[in-house]
């Protein structure tokens, strides 16, 4: 029975006889199988009888399952060919939303290749199912584990192995062997170092923003500067440090880059202007307002993502990441949500031409902790 | 190969061909395989697994369908990496879509939106691509629990188990790294958030987050080198697991269903050389299929809609992919507060808590869940045999319990979405799914045992006294009884094709070596853990048992003779779907 030359285990390890699990016979008992799982109620009926299909006996059958299996293969063929019709037909570019938001050409292409591939497999498998041979065969399963003697032998030829190279017996020797590969990590993991070369490393760069004293505070797409008196009760004003769209005017440096990125990542802020006595300010905090005008950083505490949807009734602002949610009117401390601290305020002030700047920089890092944070 | 012998071929598919199949002269293929066979020795290879016996049943595809998504994702994902850019440099986008152009944007984004505009197919691909991951992860997920509660996990799979947890996590560590390829607003977010994980992290997280990213968030490295990680080290480790699971699969051939003459020491199926291998060729086109209609006709991830990423904006329901909602959902239920300054460093519970331990934990346990069950049962047999859901329900119940906690964190993940959807408040869904974290999966845990156990006892019940006809009989005394008809022997057989289950009481328990184990405190631990998982379960009849109930409706039959066929109407219930091999254990 069984085609290769291991021998077939029971499941304890024991051999078992030749031919013992004939399916015939699988339900007889078996002495290797302890008394309480040999009482099986019924005995096994063994496979079933092997019925023709309809494919098999009655040659017209044979002959339609044969038409259907090539059809379906022509059929794939046409649907093919219109593929590379519609590839070179249908443009892309203009019409992208031409069908239900989908470009016609995308579309197209995806319906000629997906028919297309779709009738080869349906094809291939009523081939397999109507016209191949349909008898199940039985094969023997043998355990996963080695034959005994197998393992003897390796464990054998592992020891004699050993044996020889004597390491061993030569403590000094494979010790200071692995302790040479071992410290070879070390300069696996130096290398790494450079991942963020020289000074990008230096994490003290998070307690710091782009905003100074003085630094007028911009509307964040435009790049104008806010008056005072311009910002309307129950407004939030999305805004930006006013050196991120330098002008010969203001004198900033242009940024490019990465260094860009990041002053955009930090410098964010949110306006707003509420009634002054609604203000409930922080200790040391009191002179961080201008006329009920409060600031604070837009880059929620808790993982980061840009705060946006303010609620003017109860001063609320929400993060729409996790929901955290930050009394404004209250030093921005946290009311709901995962975040475990307020937002960091900005310190405000007008410039004698009335426009609002910073009084300085954050006065703590501004979005996510991290384990250095307080340290800075 | 002797099996052969059975395989009566003297009807098939004659018409194909007259003569029979004697080879003449070899012809230019057969000289070929001489002269491979020659340096490769291939023949001694192939000879056994040609004619490989594969079994057959509906839930053998599900693993199926994530290799063959694998193979559309290798294949489309290489077609997008002809044109896309893997760059953070800053353009001005120029191309064909409207709304876009003038617009800056970095690079990689700007590649994307070319793919999908620009280049014919390219938007497909994309889509194809996208559609492809999700199909891979969600074929995986629902392959691993058709491996839980069929107990294919046990021995000697337990390696092969864990070969599939690891391609699970992969799989999406893949996906997202291919989300945040394109570089628009979501993807950025998510990579933001991702950031503020890694500094959440005790210790070195400050520094894994700059040498990540080459700097400060957001830098410029972190799209190229997600792009590696992305086309080369993921795939080619998934590649190699992929073939170690497939070769494993191979080498303890498929497990099978019991029935007639499906034994724990044979497979039963069809060979590999024709049918199987004809099915599973043809089931990898019908994926690839349907994944380009999908690609085709359903919109997925429209990058140009969210715009480029930048820094200071979101959107509003900003959400991963969904494979990462769960611990997402977990990173919202988290009450606020949660973090404590020691020794002047922060640790943030509220982010280490449900990203950096519970999802670990979660795939340590899943891991860990056939070694577990190992050790509990003290069972060092094989099993080839799958066993029903129902026949393992302290498994099933854990199972459902661990799938009620992921599947109420992923519900959690949309709590903005329930909100609006059931016009209730995001907070008070918040603090229904903080209880609800807890006592879904005991509560589930206890309805799913409860419920496998009434179902163990219907099947005694069809055993030992047959099905319901659903037909009233009313004896000469006035007494109405439901006629019940014995089912066929077949489906008895299958129904009983299953272990008693050993409660393991340590007392006096002897090892397979013959050595007394008396190692106290965890034996005894092993043998309350062993009562609780299967004291309750109903064990199968015994043959007296069976023999006993068939004298008494014998008894009955006697009474209300006339009847030793199925009943109008019944014919075809239970009875004739039964007989079906492939179908062995279908309820009704
Ligand atoms: C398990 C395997 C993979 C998964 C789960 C996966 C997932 C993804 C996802 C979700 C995206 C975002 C697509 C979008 O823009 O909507 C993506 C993008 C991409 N993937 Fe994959 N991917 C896999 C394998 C590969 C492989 C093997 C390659 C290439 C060798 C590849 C190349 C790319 C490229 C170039 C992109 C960016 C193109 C674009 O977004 O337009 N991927 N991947
Ligand atoms: S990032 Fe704002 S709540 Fe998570």
């Amino acid at each position: 029975m069984n085609d290769d030359n291991r021998p077939m285990n029971a499941p304890d390890g024991t051999p078992l006889p030749h031919g013992q699990n004939e399916p015939s016979e699988a339900g007889s008992p078996d002495s290797h199988v302890p008394a309480h799982r040999q009482a099986e109620p019924i005995a096994d009926p063994g496979l079933p009888e092997h019925t023709w299909r309809p494919t098999d006996i009655d040659p017209l059958a044979e002959k339609r399952a044969e038409r259907q299996v090539a059809a379906m293969f022509v059929a794939a063929m046409i649907s093919a060919v219109l593929f590379v019709v519609a590839y070179f037909t249908l443009e892309v570019g203009d019409n992208w939303d031409t069908f239900a938001g989908m470009g016609a050409s995308t579309m197209a292409l995806g319906v000629t290749l997906g028919v297309s591939l779709l009738l080869i497999g349906i094809g291939i498998i009523h081939l397999a199912r109507k016209l191949m041979a349909d008898v199940e065969i039985v094969e023997m399963r043998h355990a996963a584990a080695s034959p005994p003697e197998d393992r003897e032998a390796t464990v054998q030829a592992l020891n004699d192995g050993l044996d020889e190279a004597g390491i061993g017996r030569r403590p000094l020797v494979r010790n200071t062997m692995l302790g040479a590969v071992g410290v070879l990590g070390l300069p696996a993991v130096v290398l790494l170092r450079d991942l963020a070369p020289g000074d990008e490393l230096d994490i003290d760069k998070l307690a710091h923003t782009i905003w100074e004293p003085g630094m007028r505070l911009v509307r964040d797409v435009v790049g104008t500067p806010i008056l005072a008196s311009e910002v309307e009760m129950g407004d939030l004003i999305n805004a930006a440090p006013e050196a991120l769209f330098p002008t010969e005017e203001n004198g900033y440096e242009e940024l490019h880059g990465a260094q860009l990125q990041v002053d955009k990542a930090k410098g964010a802020i949110i306006i707003v202007r509420m009634n002054p006595d609604d203000i409930v300010p922080a200790k040391g905090r009191e002179k961080w307002t201008v006329d009920g005008i409060i600031c604070y950083s837009k880059i929620c505490t808790h993982v980061g993502c840009p705060i946006s949807l303010y609620e003017r009734t109860t001063h609320h602002v929400l993060c729409p990441c996790h929901q955290s949610t930050f009394d404004l009117a209250d030093h921005a401390k946290v009311v709901f949500g995962p975040a475990a601290r307020p937002l960091p305020q900005l310190p405000l002030a007008v410039d004698d031409e009335g426009y609002l700047v910073a009084q300085s920089d954050f006065t703590e890092p501004i979005g996510a902790s991290y384990w250095e944070r307080e340290k800075q | 190969m002797s099996t052969d012998s059975r395989l009566d071929t003297s009807k098939v598919a004659t018409s194909n061909r007259t003569d029979a199949a004697t080879a003449s002269k070899p012809g230019p293929g057969a000289s070929l395989a001489t002269w491979a066979d020659d340096r490769l020795g291939l023949a001694t290879a192939m000879k056994k697994n040609l004619r490989k016996v594969f079994p057959d049943h509906w839930s053998f595809m599900l693993g199926e369908i994530a290799l063959w998504s694998f193979v559309v994702l290798l294949l489309t994902g290489v077609f997008l990496t002809l044109w896309f850019n893997p760059s953070m440099g800053h353009v001005t986008y120029e191309g064909s879509y409207d709304q876009l152009r003038g617009i800056g944007m970095s690079e990689s984004m700007a590649s994307t939106l070319n793919i999908s505009f620009d280049v014919r197919g390219g938007l497909l691909m994309r889509q194809m691509h996208h559609w492809a991951a999700m199909i891979f992860i969600a074929s995986m997920m629902v392959h691993l629990l058709r491996v839980a509660f069929t107990g294919a996990y046990r021995k000697p799979r337990e390696l092969n188990w864990v070969i599939g947890c690891i391609l699970l996590l992969l799989g999406t560590l893949e996906g997202f790294t291919g989300y945040s390829l394109p570089d628009d607003l979501l993807s950025g977010t998510g990579v933001r958030a991702a950031d503020g994980f890694l500094k959440a992290t005790p210790v070195a997280g400050t520094y894994m987050s700059f040498l990540l990213f080459g700097g400060e968030f957001p830098g410029e490295s972190i799209i190229p080198r997600l792009y590696i990680v992305h086309v080369l080290l993921i795939p080619g480790i998934l590649l190699a697991l992929i073939a170690a699971h497939m070769l494993l699969l191979v080498y303890h051939k498929h497990t099978q269903w019991p029935g007639p003459g499906r034994t724990e020491q044979n497979v039963v199926g069809y060979p590999m050389l024709p049918v199987y291998a004809a099915k599973a060729g043809g089931f990898f086109f019908m994926v690839f299929g349907v994944i380009a209609l999908m690609g085709g006709l359903m919109s997925i991830n429209p990058v140009w809609k969210f715009g480029p990423y930048d820094p200071t904006k979101v959107t509003a329901g900003s959400q991963p992919d969904w494979y990462m909602g769960w611990p997402d959902g977990l990173l919202r239920i988290m009450p606020s507060h949660m973090e404590t300054v020691l020794f002047g460093y922060t640790i943030s519970w509220n982010v280490l808590i449900p990203i950096l331990l519970v999802p670990p934990l979660m795939l340590t346990v899943l891991i860990l869940l056939p070694f577990l069950e190992g050790w509990v049962t003290g069972d060092k047999r094989d099993h080839h045999l799958l066993q029903r859901p129902r026949n393992a329900p302290t498994r099933t119940a854990v199972m459902v319990a661990l799938m009620t906690f992921y599947g109420l964190a992923w519900a959690a993940g949309g709590n903005d979405i329930i909100a609006i959807k059931l016009h209730a408040s995001i907070n008070q869904i918040t603090y229904f799914m903080r209880v609800a974290i807890f006592l879904g999966p005991l509560l589930a845990f206890w309805i799913t045992r409860r419920w496998c156990i009434s179902l163990q006892r219907h099947d005694n019940e069809k055993l030992l006294h047959g099905y319901e006809t659903g037909i009233i009989t009313r004896s000469p005394e006035g007494q109405y009884a439901e006629r019940h008809l014995p089912i066929n022997p077949k489906a008895a057989y299958t129904l009983t094709a299953r272990d008693r289950d050993e409660v393991f009481t340590g007392a006096g328990d002897t090892d397979a070596a013959g050595v007394a184990a008396p190692n106290s405190r965890s034996e005894r631990l092993r043998a309350r853990l062993s009562r609780w998982m299967y004291s309750h379960n109903v064990q199968k009849p015994t043959a007296a048992e069976l023999e006993e109930a068939h004298h008494h409706a014998e008894h009955e039959a006697e009474l209300t003779a006339g009847l030793d066929h199925p009943v109008d109407g019944h014919q075809f219930d239970d009875h004739r779907l039964r007989d079906t091999d492939d179908v062995p254990l279908r309820d009704h």
